[in-house]
């Protein structure tokens, strides 16, 4: 099986945005998969398992982010993650 | 390289290594480790990530069984950034492609990434920048371990760099080993710029943030002439300014030699040159740089940098200590100059709106006589090792003279009772700072015996300016043709009293300002040491009759525009290479 290349263009809902705990459980659940991550704001793009990398995207309440997998469980990869920003880290 | 401008509060430049004091005070060893211990350093970097991440997780179950799991998920945040590949990676990285110290690598990146924090423009991610200091401040400790210096341990010279230093983490410094200060914050009178001055070391103020882009071990320069801050400068850069270090000390050199000669005009009136100190240990650069005497000391030192109120042996030790170093040469006191928030000795005092126009000074003496009367009784003693004058600072009123004086005099008799044998008489007098004095002077010139003009108070009080207030900052001149009538009718009235009258504010200072002060009638003034050859320099190379020329086109002038036009345009005729 070839590696599967999927992406999804998600709308962050949660009142804090994307700070350290949100960015941590993201970076936790990316980092279950196979697939390499990448998530992109506007033009920058930084690694879906690097908390700190996350971080830095100072991804605010209403800012829109593209998650991108590439391996064999981008599928699962996209939609997981995908679930849990819109979830608005309710886990 | 990276170019800060600041507030340039003490003169000189300085080149060296960085030690940043932080609420930690942590300083980085070194930065670079030699190409063999790479390895080794890339393990002790691994073992304090291990360690701190090891703490962070029992911290992490503490908290969580003991105020619920969401409070714990901040430390689940932190084990994660330490644990993220992307730092690891950067910070391995430093140290095995550039040869960095691990505590320098560490430093480095974690600031890095507070600094994007601290950037972006949501206020909640920017306060994340805080979490990034914590992991280094842990990292640092583990590495350091007992290998941490404590700033009073200082022991290589190096630049301190802060956001803003206490007095009494300045008093903790070993001033043989600080080369120059830089602050993020503060103003010209801060406590940084007076110790600076005090110390001879160049220092820049009020530069704004850059505290996250510098590390312990980084090369700086302070440049005290421009007010600039050079953080980790090019070659070029480098080496323009290591030129002009070059030259600074050829011109002190050649001003050395002025050291043993007198500071007299070329028509032969000789003026009192004396020196400003803020520590006993400045008395050295005095003698060494030619004062006839100290014109003005400063004895707040004392009180700053401990919560212990000073005994009278502390007081009588420092200034026996000063007496004696100056033989026979003068030594002008000034009793205690604070305001009562720089002092921990006193119960907490109410917040004042203004603190400049409240209790401070002679007024905080006059309410505090338990304070004030430890520091006479000390005063009077030492009076009797030598040529003493005690002036009291702030005068507004001829009430607070008179209270000040009976104190003193109270202070003598009790002495005399304890069996302390006195000198009959000590000289009394007043710091000329605030306007109603000058307005009053002519009744103060019958209960002294000298005046000494304060400029600094004397130009905010008379312009309604403070000074570090940067909105304002540039209406405060010396030379405002106001300020110019209040010292003109204090010296000319001092003078036609025969009290002596000596000016010891920053204005003497700058070379520009003394052919005018001269030709007013100043006969005494008092600088910091450093000036001295300099302001010596112009002294002998005026005549008298010159400076009251300089004088009389002076006050026909407008504003201090003018004023400075022209007066810098004198001292370029009369001594060019000061005239800047």
């Amino acid at each position: 099986m070839s590696a599967d290349i999927q992406s999804n263009s998600v709308t962050i809902t949660n009142e804090e945005g994307l700070h350290a705990r949100p960015a941590s459980l993201f970076a936790h659940l990316a980092n279950q998969f196979h697939s390499q991550i990448t998530v992109t704001r506007g033009e920058e793009s930084v690694d879906g398992k690097s908390i700190l990398s996350i971080l830095t995207l100072g991804a605010t309440q209403g800012v829109q982010l593209i998650i991108r997998a590439e391996g064999l469980d981008a599928d699962q990869a996209v939609q997981q993650l995908s679930q849990l920003v819109e979830s608005g880290f309710d886990v | 390289m990276q170019l800060l401008e600041g507030i340039a509060v003490s003169p000189g430049v300085a080149i060296g290594e960085v030690v940043v004091i932080d609420n930690e005070g942590f300083r980085i060893p070194t930065r670079f480790v030699t190409r063999d211990a790479v390895d080794e350093e890339v393990l002790r970097m691994q073992h304090a990530f291990d360690s701190v991440a090891a703490e962070i997780s029992r911290n992490h179950e503490r908290i969580s069984d003991q105020l619920g799991v969401q409070y714990g998920a901040i430390f689940a945040a932190h084990l994660q950034m330490l644990k993220d590949p992307t730092l690891v990676n950067e910070v391995t990285g430093m140290i095995s492609e550039k040869h960095h110290s691990a505590e320098y690598a560490v430093s480095k990146t974690l600031r890095r990434y507070a600094k994007i924090f601290q950037e972006l423009d949501d206020h909640y991610m920017a306060e994340r920048a805080h979490d990034f200091f914590d992991l280094e401040k842990n990292l640092l400790g583990k590495l350091l371990g007992r290998r941490r210096e404590s700033l009073s341990k200082i022991s290589t010279p190096a630049i301190v760099l802060a956001h803003n230093l206490t007095p009494s983490e300045t008093a903790k410094l070993d001033p043989r080993f600080v080369l120059g200060f830089a602050t993020e914050v503060g103003g010209p009178s801060s406590h940084t710029a007076i110790v600076a001055k005090g110390l001879e070391i160049p220092a820049v103020v009020g530069t704004g943030h850059f505290l996250t882009d510098v590390s312990g071990g980084d090369v700086v320069i302070v440049d005290g002439d421009h007010g600039q801050v050079i953080l980790n400068p090019d070659d070029k850069t480098l080496h323009r300014y290591q030129e002009e270090l070059e030259h600074h000390r050829s011109l002190a050199a050649e001003l050395s030699v002025l050291r043993d000669l007198p500071a007299e005009t070329i028509d032969g009136a000789r003026i009192q040159l004396g020196a400003n100190i803020e520590f006993p240990h400045e008395v050295n650069a005095c003698r060494e740089r030619g004062a006839d005497g100290i014109g003005l000391y400063r004895t707040e030192f004392l009180y700053l940098g401990t919560d212990e109120e000073p005994t009278e042996e502390d007081h009588y030790r420092a200034y026996a200590h000063v007496i004696q170093s100056m033989g026979d040469r003068q030594v002008v006191f000034r009793t205690l100059d604070l305001g009562a928030d720089k002092l921990g000795q006193l119960p907490r005092h109410e917040e004042e709106n203004n603190p400049f126009l409240g209790v401070r000074s002679i007024r905080l003496s006059l309410r505090n006589l338990d304070l004030f009367r430890v520091q006479l009784r000390a005063l009077t003693r030492a009076s009797a090792l030598g040529p003493v004058r005690v002036m009291f600072p702030m005068i507004s009123t001829l009430q607070e003279l008179r209270q000040a004086k009976m104190l003193l005099i109270d202070t003598m008799e009790d002495l005399v009772e304890d069996g302390y044998e006195l000198k009959e008489k000590l000289e009394i007098g007043i710091m000329v700072e605030v306007p109603s004095a000058v307005l009053m002077l002519d009744k103060f010139l019958k209960e002294v015996d000298f005046i000494s003009i304060g400029t600094n108070d004397l130009i905010q009080y008379c312009l309604a300016v403070d000074r570090s207030n940067k909105d304002v900052a540039n209406l405060y001149r010396a030379s405002d043709p106001a300020v110019l009538r209040l010292i003109e009718t204090t010296i000319r009235q001092s003078n036609e009293a025969g009290v002596p009258v000596n000016l010891c504010g920053e204005m003497s200072t700058s070379p520009k300002y003394v052919p005018l002060l001269l030709g007013l009638g100043l006969r005494s003034m008092s600088v910091p040491p450093s000036s001295v050859p300099e302001i010596k320099q112009v002294c002998r190379s005026v005549s008298i009759e010159q400076c009251e020329a300089i004088a009389q086109r002076v006050m026909e002038l407008e504003s201090a525009l003018e004023v400075d036009a022209y007066l810098t345009d004198q001292l370029r005729q009369i001594f060019p290479e000061l005239a800047i």
